[in-house]
């Protein structure tokens, strides 16, 4: 693997060894000093195009905790703003000698564009609506842990499909490890022609909610690219939020996740956010050991062996 | 004793196809026929089709105002590269071409380069900005023929249906960059299997249909020569079609990456790719093919749409719409199209200088008429590596092509020829 850019192309092998070096790196960082010196000497430049507080930070811990060092960059304060082009930025902090670069841009395959100019792994931390292939691992890292497996789970993804890079990682990443998805959602939040998609879909959130296992909720908002895509949030919530009569109609062992932001009282409740089976800080925690075993796989393996 | 003899090619005449040779002799065809006589240069030309020179009505010159794109002696060079003999500038420049001066700033320059007749459309909307009509009769009277706001769709119905009246006194042609504003503010690509992919927003094939269809309306109320630009969709080629059937003043254009490419290739999000309207459906791309060769699209217009390598070399949303496209159509036209000699000429020369009312060109060839013709080779293989243009956006570069622009013509000089 030279970079790690989507999860369409990850083979179930590949995906498992990850979650499984996820889960040694989990263990690290139960311990007292929670880092290993595996990528010590290496630097890893977080390039931040677009806001992110929790995705950053993460792949900052992840990167610590490997012992590398760290670079950041953020737009507000960068050449960025004074008209220097995305290529010439990343040329100039590759010369200043880093070694991999995650990347987060608001278009759609910013991450392949570097890919091409530069000669280091690049991952991609969200490109867009269409991938952000860490957020993937940890999600099936998160239901892994809770089920032994995916094989076989029902997962249900409501909301903003359309919109969503989280749903395009995930749709590909949880079937390819054995799991059934159905995409819910207003036919306005749902992407068109998606016939090469291993999904079912359907705007039925109660009619599919009894055989679910894990219910995937999406953050939604009213407007979308200058056009109207739902009523209100209240109808919204009213149609496809996760309400308390919802939840209590789950499977008693079934679990919510959320990437976050969340909207509280639109496409979850208060109550259920909090509740035990909403695993949401796990996937928070989660991030750090998968992103770890991304960085370790791309970089690693020269000092590993 | 003549210039040049072009000896036993396949002759579009204006007695029909002939195998013979064409004698030059100055600035004019001398004579066309067997026995030629004594002349300075022979070309063999067995296998070459030989012909008007192309005509394209939808080229980006970028002068004035957007020079490191491209400019009218680079465009020139690359029109001549691709057998054309004139070509008419779109008027999204810097300014607008709205008035009559600019039209014959464009003209002129045209003139002092002299490898390619260059006439200017000029703009429907002051300004482009869509609201009022720009100078109609200072610009006709400048020579323009083709008024259109290309870039944008003018989406003012009543602007429209008044340029269309007006523009109808005039003789002249409204030509409809025809994509729906609303549809497809948000979108970069087409909406589909592919964008769903990318997560990129998309623009419906019903943005185009819907506008071709009011124009149509508009055409039909007004009389109007009603041209659309770059179809794109199966369905729009059915809306011109049925049009055309009912006896509206009708044509339309494809453009060579509508014939050569579909959605399927943004997938790779290379923004060189990115056209508008966008790339759609392979079925879209076969319809296009089709209604070229049946004929209810008139011509290929390149929409040659030249951008620097720093506004493509960024993500697939962010670049600029466009790829050039001067110096391939006829290979695509040939090899991707599958015209034959009579149909190339005919889409890539003579009905295009029709819609314009380009009176010099576009003509089978005739001993005494003007020596503005090209020699095609219809089976010459070849991968393009270079372009004469100041731009490279053309993902034509490197891909293997059937079909070749040998020589071109203007009035007698050789404006280019293979391996000079």
């Amino acid at each position: 693997m030279k970079h790690f850019l989507t999860t369409e192309d990850l083979d179930r092998n590949t995906i498992e060894e990850l979650l499984d070096e996820a889960d040694g790196f989990a263990e690290v960082l139960t311990r007292p000093i929670p880092k290993v010196p595996a990528l010590r000497g290496k630097t890893i430049a977080t390039m931040f195009f677009e806001p992110s507080t929790r995705t950053k930070m993460s792949f900052d811990k992840a990167a610590k905790a490997l012992s590398a060092d760290t670079v950041s960059f953020s737009p507000g304060t960068s050449a960025l703003s004074k008209g220097e082009s995305l290529k010439d930025t990343a040329l100039t902090i590759r010369a200043m000698g880093v070694d991999l670069m995650v990347v987060r841009h608001k278009a759609t395959g910013a991450a392949w564009r570097l890919a091409d100019w530069l000669d280091i792994p690049i991952v991609n931390g969200g490109d867009g609506a269409h991938q952000h292939p860490t957020q993937a691992l940890l999600d099936c890292q998160t239901i892994r842990q809770r089920f032994g497996s995916l094989e076989g789970l029902e997962i249900a993804i409501v909301g903003d499909i359309k919109h969503s890079r989280v749903a395009r990682s995930n749709v590909f990443a949880m079937a390819t490890l054995g799991a059934k998805v159905t995409l819910v959602g207003p036919p306005t939040l749902l992407p068109v022609d998606v016939g090469s998609w291993p999904v079912t879909t359907t705007a039925d959130l109660d009619g599919v909610l009894p055989n679910i296992d894990v219910v995937y909720l999406l953050r939604v908002q009213t407007e979308r690219g200058g056009a109207s895509v739902f009523p209100s949030f209240a109808e919204y919530a009213e149609r496809f939020g996760m309400s308390d009569r919802r939840f209590s109609a789950l499977k008693p062992d079934a679990v919510v996740l959320h990437p976050g932001p969340m909207n509280r009282g639109v496409e979850i409740s208060h109550d259920v956010a909090d509740d035990d089976r909403a695993l949401i800080l796990e996937q928070v925690s989660n991030g750090v050991a998968t992103r770890m075993a991304v960085l370790f796989r791309l970089l690693g393996r020269e000092h590993h062996a | 004793m003549h210039d040049l003899i072009l000896l036993n090619g396949s002759v579009l005449t204006s007695e029909g196809l002939r195998r013979t040779s064409v004698a030059i002799a100055g600035d004019r065809i001398a004579a066309i026929g067997d026995d030629l006589g004594d002349s300075k240069e022979a070309i063999t030309c067995d296998g070459m089709w030989i012909g008007p020179a192309l005509v394209d009505i939808h080229t980006h010159l970028r002068e004035p105002g957007h020079e490191w794109k491209e400019d009218i002696a680079s465009g020139s060079r690359a029109a001549a590269a691709g057998g054309y003999g004139a070509v008419v500038a779109m008027p999204n420049t810097d300014p607008p071409i709205d008035a009559g001066h600019l039209a014959r700033f464009v003209r002129d320059r045209g003139i002092d380069v002299g490898l390619v007749d260059v006439f200017s459309s000029g703009c429907i909307s002051l300004a482009r900005r869509g609201a009022t009509m720009s100078h109609f009769d200072d610009l006709w009277n400048s020579g323009v023929r083709i008024f259109t706001d290309d870039g944008d769709s003018v989406k003012d119905t009543a602007l429209l249906r008044a340029a269309m009246e007006y523009v109808a006194s005039l003789g002249g042609v409204v030509s409809q960059h025809a994509v729906d504003p609303d549809l497809s503010a948000a979108g970069f690509m087409h909406e589909g299997s592919v964008s769903s992919r990318l997560g990129m927003y998309g623009i419906p094939s019903q943005a185009d249909d819907i506008t071709i269809a009011r124009d149509i309306t508009l055409a039909e109320m007004t009389g109007v020569h009603y041209h659309v630009q770059h179809l794109s969709t199966a369905s729009g080629v059915e809306l011109v079609r049925s049009a055309k059937n009912r006896g509206v003043r009708i044509t339309a254009e494809v453009s060579p990456h509508h014939l050569t490419f579909d959605h399927t290739a943004v997938a790779s999000t290379d923004a060189n790719f990115k056209v508008m309207p966008p790339l759609r459906e392979p079925t879209d791309r076969t319809a296009l093919i089709e209604g070229l060769s049946d004929g209810t699209i008139d011509a290929v217009a390149t929409d040659h749409a030249p951008h620097a390598a720093l506004e493509k070399e960024v993500p697939f949303e962010e670049a600029p719409n466009g790829m050039l496209g001067l110096e391939w159509a006829a290979s695509v036209a040939i090899g991707v199209a599958g015209l034959d000699q009579e149909r190339f000429f005919d889409r890539m020369s003579i009905r295009p200088a029709s819609i314009a009312a380009l009176e010099h060109h576009g003509r089978p060839l005739a001993a005494r008429d003007h020596a503005t013709l090209v020699v095609v080779n219809p089976s010459e293989v070849w991968k393009p590596a270079t372009t004469a243009s100041k731009s490279r956006n053309a993902p034509y570069l490197g891909m293997q092509m059937t079909g070749r622009v040998h020589m071109t013509m203007l009035r007698g000089e050789v404006t280019h020829v293979v391996g000079s």
